[in-house]
């Protein structure tokens, strides 16, 4: 009982401490860097998502941003069409004061990981059959099917998409602790699974599945279950996308977004949960410093991909591998540098 | 009656495009087992050579002003897709020089050289065109320095790591290429939709059964089919032609037979390159679509579909699986779906990897363990 407690109250305490953050973050940050961290934030989110697909459990989805649209769409569907008809009948549905934004951005939270948790057991059940890159095409392929989707449901504003969103996640200043608390949230999740049983079959399925079934592991449903967290996350990390930028259309999730995920991940090292974190901060950051440039968004991908292919002619596990960088990695780093001036010295 | 046999003649003209390019898919998948991602890039390099060429390079007539210009024109236009092909075939051997030859071999001096100056590129683009001395100068310059820099940081990162080759690892590869294609050509041609203007005569026929059909879709189809008809007369009769079965059958076995492997998959890429520059500038002089440094992705994929329709690795099954991607795209363009246009090409995908995940005429291979 008292365990229990203690992990409420560290939760809590976490919290607590993440929503303070947040909110001297919104006050004392230029507006320009703190859109940056966000967006950072969003992409960390993404790319730790698709790592427990990709890196963990060892399949190749890289239709990610398909699920990331499902979840901006549906969050913000709650907010500007479903909500307000409801808000009629129920007034503490009503937004814009604090605890009722915090309501709504939960509600839509739920609803938009729940959705693209829903697209992801539609996808994954057939296509997780497949393996490799008939995999990786396929799911590709379901992105842009998603995105055609959306391309033509009136309802949601078709081409245009929809704009106006209210701004829930900032309500408060508390925009840094969903993104962060949010990003915290997938991390743990996939640490904690790394050390449990189910989380061993993850691991055994991508060491070698064929190997894997014979042992007993039910393979197909590791690997669906495994998508569909994922992509739950990706939906998450979409409302939260929606509801702090305001406007969303089919155009901002296509394909180059699901590459530009993909490749955060392997840059970093498939199946590194920090390398992921880091990756996906770098490489939304790094533009940004590249803003001298003219033309700069079009030089990202070039040097990008760039990056990515010597990367797969050199080191095809990527810059970590499958190492996680943590105090321990810089302990060591530090013991090597004085084992060898110790050696020098003799 | 009648608009579906219109329809079946539009879509039988985009399936022979779709044809074209899946038959590069499919030569490389059957030499290297390997999704050439970039592929519809190249076709997109085709159209622009096309597009440059009928605008810039070549000194065609104004048609509407001059009638009896038509005769030179269309002498010309074979020139440009003679060139087309030329370009692409050239710029397929570039790639299987430096991005997949390497993931088979390493990754060399020239090599590393190479993605040096692809990665100074646009450094060197945003002082000013290369046509000027101090861009030029200053692409090179950066260029030798990444190329220099970059085996020894890369050669630090990998110090330990041994080296796997996967077919993942070649996708992504494929991938970054065909990113570096792209956006490369953002960069160098920009964003701005470009027309290939009309510069041969048109006529519209009308068939018996109401259904009309012009110049440029008997154009489009004579040409691809003359093209499949080469291709076939290559694979099957000559000498390189059955190098290449052998690689496909069984590379390590074919190296043995002293068959030079490098360069039968060199040729390889030039033939799929060079079908691809003639689906390109088919496309660009004939349909009039508007054209893009992204708009190669689109095609590129609905043909890699086809391709996987027919079963990865045949040639017939590219060219049926070409035909019938372009009749049904045909008929949901044609019908109340016209929306949906793009998607069907994804929806047959899913449907036909779930059923038979080999492909129409393909063989299904039991993995070993």
């Amino acid at each position: 009982m008292l365990w229990l407690l203690g992990r409420v109250g560290g939760v809590a305490l976490l919290a607590a401490c993440l929503m303070g953050i947040s909110v001297w973050l919104t006050n004392n940050i230029e507006t320009y860097y703190f859109l940056v961290l966000i967006q950072c934030g969003i992409a960390a989110v993404l790319a730790v998502s698709l790592n427990l697909i990709n890196g963990i459990t060892g399949q190749f989805s890289i239709g990610h941003a398909g699920f990331y649209a499902v979840g901006a769409y549906v969050g913000a569907s709650w907010t500007m069409l479903w909500r307000p008809q409801l808000a009629d009948n129920w007034p503490w549905l009503a937004t814009g004061n604090l605890s009722g934004d915090i309501l709504n951005l939960l509600i839509a939270l739920v609803l938009g990981s729940l959705a693209a948790a829903l697209t992801g057991v539609v996808v994954g059940t057939p296509s997780l059959r497949l393996r490799g890159d008939y995999l990786a095409i396929l799911t590709l392929g379901f992105g842009e099917v998603i995105r055609v989707v959306l391309l033509n449901i009136d309802a949601v504003g078709g081409a245009r998409g929809l704009a106006g969103i209210p701004t829930l996640v900032s309500s408060g200043n508390l925009a840094a602790f969903w993104v962060f608390g949010l990003l915290i949230a997938v991390t743990t999740l996939t640490r904690n699974l790394m050390r449990s049983t189910r989380g061993l079959t993850w691991l055994a399925v991508r060491e070698d599945e064929v190997a894997s079934d014979a042992m007993g592991v039910d393979t197909t449903r590791v690997k669906v279950t495994a998508f569909v967290v994922g992509s739950g996350f990706a939906g998450a990390a979409g409302v939260l996308y929606a509801h702090f930028f305001t406007g969303i259309s089919p155009d901002i999730f296509g394909m180059d977004v699901s590459i530009m995920i993909t490749t955060m991940v392997v840059l970093a090292g498939t199946g590194s949960v920090t390398g992921a974190i880091i990756a996906g901060m770098t490489l939304t950051a790094l533009p940004e410093a590249l803003r001298f440039l003219k033309d700069y968004k079009e030089y990202r991908m070039v040097l990008f991909s760039t990056a990515l292919i010597v990367m797969m002619l050199t080191r095809p596990q990527g810059i970590l591998g499958h190492a996680e960088l943590g105090f321990g990695s810089f302990v060591r780093l530090a013991n090597r540098f004085r084992r060898k001036e110790r050696g020098s010295a003799a | 009656m009648q608009s579906f046999l219109q329809q079946a003649v539009f879509g039988i003209q985009l399936g022979s495009l779709y044809a074209l390019i899946a038959i590069g898919y499919t030569l490389v998948y059957g030499v290297l087992r390997l999704i050439n991602f970039a592929h519809g890039d190249v076709f997109m390099v085709g159209a622009f050579v096309c597009y440059y060429a009928c605008t810039r390079w070549l000194p065609f007539r104004d048609l509407s002003a001059d009638p009896s210009a038509a005769t030179s024109n269309i002498a010309l236009a074979a020139l440009v897709l003679v060139m087309a092909m030329c370009v692409c075939a050239a710029l397929g051997v570039l790639i299987e020089r430096f991005a997949y030859r390497p993931l088979r071999n390493g990754l060399g001096v020239a090599d590393a050289h190479f993605w040096g100056l692809v990665a100074a590129l646009p450094f060197a683009l945003s002082m000013g065109k290369l046509t000027q001395v101090v861009p030029l100068a200053a692409w090179l310059a950066i260029g030798v320095i990444f190329g220099y820099t970059l085996r020894p940081v890369v050669r630090w990162i990998a110090r330990r790591s041994v080296r796997t080759t996967s077919r993942l690892n070649a996708l992504i590869t494929a991938i970054g290429v065909s990113f570096v294609l792209e956006y490369g050509g953002l960069l160098v041609v920009g964003a701005d939709p470009n027309f290939v203007p009309n510069v041969v005569p048109e006529k519209v026929y009308q068939l018996p059964g109401g259904v009309r059909i012009g110049t440029a879709q008997l154009a489009i189809l004579a040409v691809a089919l003359l093209l499949m008809a080469i291709l076939r007369y290559i694979v099957v009769y000559t000498r390189r032609g059955k190098a290449m079965r052998a690689i496909a059958h069984d590379i390590e076995a074919a190296k043995l037979m002293g068959i030079d492997t490098d360069r039968v998959i060199s040729f390889t890429f030039a033939l799929g390159g060079a079908l691809a520059g003639a689906g390109g500038a088919l496309v660009a002089a004939l349909t009039h679509v508007k054209i893009t440094p992204l708009f190669g992705l689109l095609p590129g994929i609905k043909a890699f579909v086809a391709a996987v329709l027919g079963g990865p690795g045949s040639i017939p099954g590219a060219v049926l699986g070409g035909l019938l991607m372009g009749v049904a795209e045909a008929f949901v363009a044609g019908s109340q779906y016209s929306a949906f246009r793009d998607a069907i090409a994804f929806c047959i995908l899913i449907v036909l990897l779930l059923v038979r995940p080999a492909g129409l005429l393909g063989r299904h291979v039991a993995e070993k363990v």
